[in-house]
């Protein structure tokens, strides 16, 4: 299938540099997907898919009763970077983590940055994620933040910008190494000779960061916590239980007694070490937090707060996503770490500083309004494409709580060619790796993340909920590897004269 | 083992095997209408009658037409033991042990479903047999499955214990069939009618060949023998209680109690076990062939409530 009338445009794109021109890490891989036969490639689409949904690889939407589930749309296009590219954004997402986690550190300890007023005080104490339960908290090997998704996106120029942190229950990463698993049987040859780093390494080295959390020693009973099967991210709990080979448990199978926390089994109860917890903050525990919650175990605070049992993130981080601490990062890295950040912010204005909040009023219909605590693309403003109603109504919310809300330009995002019937079209994307913080400066960015998609024309709204979809994202190795490259490419020849019927790719 | 993933796991493997049932049952009535002469109209009545759910049925549906019995136990996601509710409260529960289970086991469970779901309401009607028959072979699929690709352990023994002692019950109550057919439209033993019926029955639980090969002739003392008492037909009431008892021992040795806390389920399935070993054929029906089924039901239901109380609820 050719990319004969593809049109980057003047929004970056991470294929072509201009139009029948790829950038040279994606050369490979443009011109595999033109040996395709028309058809050929949609073909593959829906089979992927089919595989998709029949592996019930799904989210829930809520408010829907009967076949709740729907799969996470998939473009079959891989999203390819180079591995300089890679180095630089890895390097600057472990800095980035690693200020990250020294920040909520202090914020529940000494509270350093808030005497030296480097981030103001009222700020943090007004944080709905900053929660005086955890003051004085001390988790294992220091760690607050054990697994960090950090949404990047990419501008006209091509630059890098991180957009939010993710450090309370960051989602997304089983569709990471399931779209791949899905991807090698789709692709095979365009993969094989474009020496892409693998992902399946995810599973074992998060199990490997949460048992070093263990009160008692490296044998460590580990459980993955889950709201349950009605949860829109149940499926990446259960995958990830799987995949670490651990229990999956939910609220109602876990007691907090005696110092530690056990779960019922059929034979009585088992002690239970670590939590890796896919319930946010407030819900793990209705006797520290809120009452209303029965997906979480009472006194399990008290338990852990006593070094009984370890969690994963700790309670607490929530602090750290508030989109107007965001703002401060940059100024996190210098303080805890002496450097300079590698990884710039988006510009952002800041709606408590009464300077800042006349600008975002003034220019409502160019900039993006973000709420401080939500997420999912819910609470926003994208300026440009809002009508009068939504301008007006944002308006009043800015001035009724300045202090909940960020303005940033709308950027351009990077796009992608993507398969739209029998053709490619440029699509909208951004970026979420995985990163896992494991004690002191041991900090691992997995060589990969989500790509989300905005699948309808125009948008810039990447979210599930909101005509999203993902696409595998290929980091390449170095190109030190080129040679080897070239042979395996001869051996896919082999096997293609071989092969009957069907074209591999 | 987890209590909730225990459960879980029973009861994906009793729904997948409820759904083959209601498909064999269902069958029973197909296979009449195909032999029987064109103007004595099939009883529809009866197979309702068997699921207990009767009153349920005719505030649903009134009169026991042909297409209202085959909407009701295949299509109607109203109610809880149809084929499509069975498969999708299967897979409900598997996607609640997917960590627990192969993942090949919940794609066939999902793909069951999901080609259940998506049926056509009239084609399914108008072709019905076909479409049972995806049924049944969905569930052996996923009884292959699970012995091919699970590890033998705790859970897949539960799982195990669960579908058996789900198969000895609608074995039971397909062996009833006969039991209402009779007093719907009373046959004289041994007419072609009586014999139609047999035959019915016979093949609706995969049995008519294996039967032949052991018995020949198309008798009542030689059909109870067979789906009842035989000790080797894997659909006999007998067998899958024989089986079942090896799986629930199996589960209860892996539990590592020796305080004896656990045994009280094992000790009621092995009474069973016992009971059905030693009687024959001319006590089941000096009892009333119905009574006799209408006991061994209620026996395996006590067992599912001391697995239950036992095991599950803490």
């Amino acid at each position: 299938m050719k990319f004969d009338g593809y049109d980057p445009g003047e929004t970056f794109d991470e294929m072509f540099q201009s139009p029948g021109r790829p950038w040279p890490g994606t050369s490979l891989l443009a011109q595999r997907l033109e040996t395709l036969a028309p058809g050929e490639l949609s073909r593959r689409q829906q089979a992927a898919e089919r595989a998709l949904l029949s592996m019930g690889i799904t989210f829930n939407v809520y408010g829907h009763t009967d076949g709740a589930e729907k799969i996470f749309p998939f473009d079959i296009v891989p999203r390819v970077i180079d591995a300089a590219t890679w180095s630089t954004l890895s390097a600057g997402l472990a800095q980035r983590v690693r200020a990250l986690n020294l920040f909520i550190a202090d914020v529940y300890d000494r509270q350093r940055i808030l005497d030296d007023d480097v981030v103001p005080r009222a700020l943090i104490e007004s944080a709905s994620g900053y929660l005086l339960p955890c003051r004085g908290l001390k988790p294992p090997n220091g760690v607050w933040c054990h697994i960090t998704g950090t949404d990047l996106v990419r501008d006209r120029d091509g630059k890098f910008y991180v957009l939010e942190d993710n450090l309370r229950c960051p989602s997304g990463v089983s569709y990471v190494l399931e779209n791949r698993r899905v991807m090698k049987h789709t692709l095979p040859r365009a993969f094989e000779a474009s020496r892409v780093r693998a992902v399946d390494v995810y599973p074992g080295r998060l199990l490997d960061a949460l048992q070093r959390l263990s009160p008692r020693g490296p044998d460590a009973t580990v459980v993955v916590l889950s709201p349950g099967r009605f949860n829109s991210a149940y499926f990446e709990h259960s995958f990830l239980a799987r995949q670490m080979g651990v229990e999956l448990v939910e609220g109602g199978d876990l007691v907090a007694r005696d110092g530690a926390v056990w779960m019922r089994t059929t034979h009585g109860f088992d002690r239970v070490d670590v939590i890796y917890r896919r319930i946010d903050d407030t819900f793990i525990d209705p006797r520290a937090f809120r009452a209303d919650s029965l997906l979480g175990v009472p006194g399990l605070m008290e338990v852990y707060a006593a070094g009984g049992v370890a969690l994963a993130n700790a309670p607490g981080t929530g602090v750290a996503d508030d989109k107007v601490v965001y703002a401060y990062v940059p100024e996190m890295i210098r303080y805890y770490l002496h450097e300079e950040p590698l990884l710039p912010n988006v510009p952002t204005y800041l709606c408590s500083n009464p300077r800042d909040l006349e600008y975002v009023l003034d220019r409502l219909d160019a900039l993006v309004v973000k709420c401080a605590n939500e997420s999912g693309g819910y609470g926003m403003l994208i300026g440009p494409a809002s009508t009068v109603e939504e301008r007006a109504r944002f308006a009043q919310l800015l001035r009724a709580n300045p202090r909940n809300y960020i303005a940033q330009p709308t950027l351009d995002l990077s796009r992608v060619p993507t398969l739209v019937g029998d053709h490619f079209e440029p699509r909208h994307v951004d970026l979420r790796p995985y990163i896992l913080h494991r004690g002191g400066d041991d900090v691992w960015v997995l060589p990969g993340g989500l790509t989300r998609v905005a699948l309808r024309k125009g948008s810039l709204v990447v979210n599930s909920s909101q005509g999203g979809g993902s696409k595998d994202t290929w980091v390449l190795d170095e190109p030190a590897a080129a040679q080897r490259q070239s042979q395996s490419q001869s051996q896919g020849g082999q096997s293609q004269s071989q092969s009957q019927g069907g074209e591999p790719c | 083992m987890l209590s909730r993933v225990a459960d879980a796991v029973m009861w994906m493997n009793r729904y997948v095997e409820r759904a083959e049932n209601v498909a064999r049952f269902v069958d029973v009535n197909l296979y009449l209408e195909l032999d029987l002469p064109q103007d004595e109209r099939t009883a529809w009545a009866p197979i309702v009658a068997t699921t207990g759910d009767h009153s349920l049925f005719r505030e649903r549906y009134g009169e026991a037409t042909r297409d209202a019995v085959l909407r009701f136990l295949v299509l109607d996601r109203e109610y809880p033991s149809s084929v499509v509710s069975c498969l999708s409260a299967a897979r409900e529960n598997a996607r609640s042990v997917r960590e627990v289970i192969s993942s090949e086991m919940f794609e066939v469970v999902n793909q069951a479903y999901l080609a259940v779901r998506g049926a056509d309401p009239a084609e399914a009607l108008a072709a019905p047999h076909d479409f049972l028959t995806t049924v049944k072979q969905a569930s052996q699929l996923f009884v292959g499955t699970t012995h091919l690709t699970m590890t033998h352990n705790e859970a897949w023994h539960f799982g195990r214990m669960g579908r058996l002692l789900e198969r000895a019950d609608k074995t039971s109550r397909i062996v009833d069939v006969k039991c209402f057919l009779l007093t719907q439209r009373p046959a004289a033993p041994g007419s072609p009618e009586d014999e139609l019926q047999w035959l019915a029955l016979l093949r609706s639980a995969s049995a008519f060949e294996m039967y032949r090969k052991r018995h020949r002739r198309v008798t009542l003392p030689d059909v109870v023998r067979f789906l009842v008492l035989d000790e080797a037909f894997p659909r006999s009431v007998y067998h899958c209680v024989y089986e079942a008892e090896r799986s629930l021992r199996a589960f209860t040795a892996a539990q590592g109690r020796d305080d004896g806390a656990l045994d009280g389920p094992l000790t009621a399935l092995t009474a069973l076990r016992d009971e059905l070993g030693r009687t024959t054929v001319d006590a089941v029906l000096d009892r009333g062939l119905h009574e006799s089924l209408d006991a061994v039901q209620t026996k395996l239901n006590a067992v599912g409530t001391a697995v239950y109380e036992t095991f599950l609820a803490r």
